[in-house]
């Protein structure tokens, strides 16, 4: 009896340590898999060329990553401006200022923002956002747009970055000691000045921190910019132009990359090249956070 | 002092301002979906499965997407606890407090937390390649399992973290095991935790499109073996979307109305829950 116990603590305990080291290598195992995958594309082309080439012609197989690229690079960017002070203003008040059942009340509200699904957002950005630029925001510049463009995806996907954003500020605030907030209130400055001159500076590599995280979530979000980007593969030149990101360009082309040679290779590459992005992003990030939480304990 | 006041004011006036607009996006975005989603609701479109023509306007429902993501993000949420939960308790009970393994292996999902759904549709889609599957259900769990792994784990890690160290000792001391401690000590005083995390990982496994756009393909039927490929909710709501008729796009809005009311039940379901079992917890 006693000795089955302990050899059926003694399995588990392997068991356990086999899952740990096999679900911490997933990270690993997709870089090599997608690498791989990519290996035939790399072998013919080069990766200047790839990534600097403006020519997508799968059928030709001329694969210039650069219009997606930059379509990317748009929408993030137009993502990131929006929501850096929307979010930061609102991180203050709610830990700074807001009463406690105020913040009570709309932690969870920002939560539910996190938990819709993209397609909903996509949904609503064709149903709300598209038709605002069309009808509204370009005309109002004199110019024309189909309303699919960089501006609408920049705007869903601000939304979609808020609660990342807010959340990870919050929580940063959160590690900033009371006393240093104490210490600049007895020196006589105000509330607004002690946060702006204490708390804002001491709380920024997490600001940052938080900023690129949310900057990372939008690179490599799919489904909404789909579907309000309008997927030209051109380079945008304004924000009301429109785009065609990369992940959508994965998303979109799935079903016939098998029966054109080398096509698989060309979307697994743009993926593998998404997921680097975004891994140095992430790493990075933690790396900050993590010294931050040592440095409050 | 004048000046500082009304600094003081000004901001605090785009602080509130900001809030308000952030919340109205997650109210506009709620009532929106309502609003167009509702009047295109009837009993058809989660009774029936799409009949011939369906998207061009002809009759039917998307009973086979509902069924279809059910059976999908149900499966992903059972295989993701497989791994998620013994690895969780590896991290807490198992292994050394500070060991590099679990440093590493709390680091990598946090970094697996932010790699985009595509991706992961991506590495679904090559693992199935690898095995020579098609596009079927089980390829779409495979793909949504690795993809709420991370979320799940470390929404698991959270809690079972703040288990007392004291409870587990108290168990060891009268005789148990660390695998009877992990199960019966551990597991039932986190439980609620457990549970919140289970339901967040299945509500990201429904509604996510993009991890299953390559891998769970999709069908009018539903899905009767694994070795099937399955329709999905957001995916009807895409495919629906983009037809050019109009009725066609009134079904798409009803069916992101049901993916949201899913969506909001899970949400809700978990603070209920939550609530209700923290009664019996040991601070």
């Amino acid at each position: 009896m006693m000795r089955k116990r302990l050899l059926k603590d003694k399995l588990a305990g392997k068991y356990m340590l086999l899952l740990t080291i096999l679900s911490s290598l997933i990270v690993f195992l997709m870089v090599i898999g997608l690498y791989q995958r990519s290996r035939p594309i790399l072998a013919i082309k080069s990766l200047s060329e790839l990534l600097l080439s403006t020519s997508w012609h799968p059928l030709r197989t001329e694969f210039g990553y650069f219009p997606f690229i930059m379509g990317s690079l748009w929408v993030t960017g137009v993502a990131i401006v929006i929501a850096i002070p929307l979010c930061l203003l609102t991180a203050v008040y709610l830990s700074e200022y807001a009463p406690r059942y105020v913040r009570e009340w709309i932690k969870p509200l920002i939560d539910l923002l996190a938990g819709i699904p993209s397609v909903v957002y996509g949904v609503w950005g064709v149903l709300v956002i598209v038709p605002l630029i069309k009808n509204y925001i370009a005309p109002f510049f004199g110019t024309f747009s189909s309303g699919y463009s960089v501006l609408a995806g920049g705007i869903v996907l601000a939304i979609m970055i808020f609660p990342i954003i807010i959340h990870v500020s919050l929580e940063v605030f959160r590690s900033i000691p009371h006393e240093i907030r104490e210490a600049s209130l007895s020196l006589g400055a105000t509330k607004w000045q002690t946060i702006k001159h204490v708390v804002i500076r001491k709380a920024m590599p997490g600001i940052i921190a938080a900023i690129v995280l949310g900057l990372s979530r939008a690179f490599g979000e799919t489904m909404a910019v789909l579907m309000v980007t309008g997927n030209v593969a051109k380079t945008p030149t304004s924000v009301l132009d429109p785009a065609y990101p990369l992940p959508a360009l994965i998303a979109n082309n799935y079903g016939e990359m098998l029966s054109v040679p080398l096509y698989d290779s060309a979307l697994l590459l743009a993926c593998l090249f998404l997921l680097l992005v975004v891994l140095f992003f992430n790493i990075v990030v933690r790396v900050v956070l993590i010294r931050i939480e040592r440095y409050t304990q | 002092m004048d000046k500082r006041k009304i600094e003081e004011g000004l901001f605090k006036g785009l602080m509130i301002a900001s809030t308000i607009v952030i919340l109205s996006s997650l109210l506009f975005i709620l009532g929106t979906v309502i609003v167009k989603g509702m009047p295109a609701m009837n009993l058809a479109m989660i009774t029936q499965t799409p009949k011939g023509g369906f998207y061009l306007g002809k009759e039917g429902g998307i009973l086979n997407a509902i069924i279809g993501s059910i059976y999908l993000a149900t499966g992903a949420t059972f295989l993701a606890i497989l791994i998620g939960l013994p690895v969780v308790l590896y991290l807490n009970v198992y292994a050394k407090k500070g060991s590099r393994l679990v440093t590493f292996t709390r680091f990598s999902f946090d970094v697996l937390w932010g790699v985009p759904s595509i991706v992961y549709g991506a590495f679904g889609f090559m693992i199935m390649l690898f095995f020579g599957l098609r596009a079927s259900l089980l390829g779409g769990i495979i793909a949504v399992s690795l993809l709420i792994l991370p979320i799940m784990s470390r929404a698991m890690d959270e809690v079972i973290r703040m288990v007392p160290k004291e409870l587990l000792e108290a168990s060891y001391a009268l005789g148990a095991t660390k695998l009877e401690t992990a199960l019966k000590v551990v597991v039932r005083q986190a439980f609620p935790g457990i549970l919140t995390a289970v339901l967040i990982a299945f509500g990201r496994g429904i509604g996510d499109a993009a991890s299953v756009i390559f891998t769970a393909g999709f069908s009018d039927f539903i899905p009767y073996s694994l070795f099937r490929p399955a329709a999905t909710l957001p995916l009807a709501i895409f495919f629906q979307l983009g037809t050019p008729f109009p009725e066609v796009q009134d079904r798409a809005y009803a069916s992101a109305f049901i993916l949201t009311i899913i969506i909001l039940i899970i949400s809700i379901a978990s603070r209920i829950l939550t609530r209700k079992f923290t009664r019996h917890r040991v601070k």
